[in-house]
């Protein structure tokens, strides 16, 4: 069942992380994450601009039944959030790896490295 | 949530549908010490196939009790709120039953499949404190008190195209049937209790059928249901469908803590019965105060940002004063917004009352003050 995509790192909080491209890289949720929240009615992103911690709250996903906060998985600058998903939450459901995408952040090289895994680690979080 | 069973805590019951809603990857739910489907795919599609075509409910978890014996009617009466022997056979009425202190121990539906028998409906939480109070209240009355829950398994089909679906599977006269209305009859071949009953704000049928009947009857109605657009529905959308039609839910809107006329439903009470009942002197008292002085009323609360206002969160005024408390809220399919029900202090409890904010974890969130329900079908 899963389809956890390889170029991908993943966080404990079920976060995905696309490689970086000229430093800055992006952010979704994962579908296992996606499918436990069901469907997802408002998403609360970080201000482009705002500096975030690995691991520090940085927004909100809220469904039907809960409201789940939102990780950073790196340290950085926030570029760019994906104001489409904030419109039609419900992106976050259908394309959790695509265009259900969350934030781009500039990863702050001279922070300590966030630990995240590869897919097939994942894959072993999400299957235990 | 409330919780009391006599079972071992670890222990989890399931449905006689269990197998089936594996088979069709339902997300489950462990829900009132039952293991339920949450949802089949998404709970806002299971929503608006509700409201607008047929949606199929496995409500196996809820409570049934039989009272029979020449003196059933008159055991109830004393034991609920309400007055079951003044219903003809084959008819329903939503009523409650109260501690001495006028306070909701459960919201019931009670049939009446004969004369001398009837069939109490309890929520799967409460069905256990049901049970207790009506055997206790038994004394003295030429009736008998039996668990059935085990012997049903219950499935709605709820949707404005219920009775279509239906129709195909039984020769019985739906058109017949009336709201809050029960029949025996045959549906897919299997005898069934039809009751025209629901928690969705739609029209719809409650089926009442045997345990090891369940499957074939889930298969025959997802089969009949077919060209409507019939779809498996969980517990998720059955809230938000019994939220936006403005019923309460106990352990939300109706506890120990509250008395029916503090929820508002004080018409449920027959004070007027002639041997009295459990609770009516103080429920008496209750009424009179709800009269003069009511301490908070249930009001409907209509967000007006996307964030949703969930059950224990404070209702404020600009100044940041707490003057309630929000009991049920969810995201509105069919209004698009964030929804509630909440206990508001009566000066802030008037449809149209201006600067009312529900605190959304730290976040005063906006509201209108609405009547309920929130949705009502077209009739």
């Amino acid at each position: 069942m899963s389809d956890n995509p390889e170029q991908f790192r993943y966080s404990e909080e079920h976060e995905w992380l696309s490689a970086a491209e000229n430093g800055v890289s992006t952010v979704g949720i994962t579908r296992f994450a996606a499918d436990a929240l069901g469907d997802v009615v408002f998403v609360d992103l970080p201000s482009v601009g705002r500096t975030v911690t690995a691991g520090e709250t940085c927004g909100e996903l809220e469904s039907t039944k809960s409201v789940s906060e939102l990780y950073s998985p790196v340290s950085g600058e926030i570029t760019e959030i994906n104001d489409a998903v904030v419109e039609d939450p419900a992106l976050l459901n259908s394309e959790p790896f695509e265009a259900g995408w969350l934030f781009r952040v500039r990863i702050d090289e001279s922070a300590e490295p966030a630990r995240l895994m590869s897919a097939a680690e994942y894959d072993g979080l999400t299957n235990g | 949530m409330s919780q009391s069973s006599d079972a071992p805590p670890n222990v989890t019951r399931t449905t006689p549908l269990d197998a089936v809603h594996r088979s069709l990857g339902a997300v489950m739910t462990d829900f009132a010490g039952w293991r339920m489907p949450l949802r089949y795919g998404s709970e806002r599609a299971e929503h608006q196939a509700v409201r607008t075509a047929a949606g199929l409910f496995d409500l196996s978890h809820m409570g049934e009790i039989a009272v029979t014996g020449p003196a059933a009617g008159a055991l109830l009466d004393h034991a609920l709120v309400g007055e079951p022997s003044a219903l003809a056979v084959g008819r329903a009425r939503y009523t409650m039953i109260c501690d001495e202190r006028g306070g909701i121990l459960d919201d019931l539906i009670v049939y009446r499949l004969a004369d001398h028998e009837f069939l109490v409906v309890a929520n799967a939480a409460n069905t256990d404190t049901v049970l207790s109070a009506l055997l206790a209240r038994r004394t003295g009355f030429d009736a008998a008190v039996r668990d059935d829950r085990d012997r049903y398994a219950l499935i709605a089909v709820q949707g404005p195209a219920s009775p279509a679906v239906l129709g195909r599977l039984t020769d019985a006269d739906l058109g017949a049937l009336r709201y809050y209305a029960g029949l025996p009859g045959t549906v897919a071949g299997r005898p069934v209790m039809i009751a025209r009953t629901g928690y969705t704000g739609e029209d719809g049928f409650e089926l009442f059928c045997a345990a090891e009947d369940a499957e074939t009857l889930w298969a025959a109605l997802t089969g009949a249901g077919e060209p409507d657009g019939l779809v498996p529905c969980g517990l998720a959308c059955r809230d938000t469908l019994r939220l936006e039609a403005g019923m309460p839910l106990y352990g939300n809107e109706l506890t120990t803590g509250t008395t029916p006329f503090d929820a508002g439903l004080g018409r449920v009470v027959k004070l007027g019965k002639p041997d009295g009942f459990v609770g009516r002197d103080a429920l008496a008292a209750a009424a009179e105060r709800a009269e003069e002085r009511p301490p908070r009323v249930l009001v409907g609360l209509l967000a007006t940002g996307r964030r949703v206002p969930r059950a224990g969160y404070p209702v404020v005024t600009a100044d940041g004063t707490v003057v309630g408390a929000v009991t049920s809220g969810a995201p509105s399919p069919t209004l698009g917004r964030p929804i509630a029900m909440a206990y508001v202090d009566p000066a802030h409890a008037a449809p149209g009352t201006a600067g009312v904010a529900v605190d959304v974890r730290g976040t005063h969130e906006p509201c209108e003050v609405v009547t309920l329900p929130f949705y009502k079908r077209r009739k």
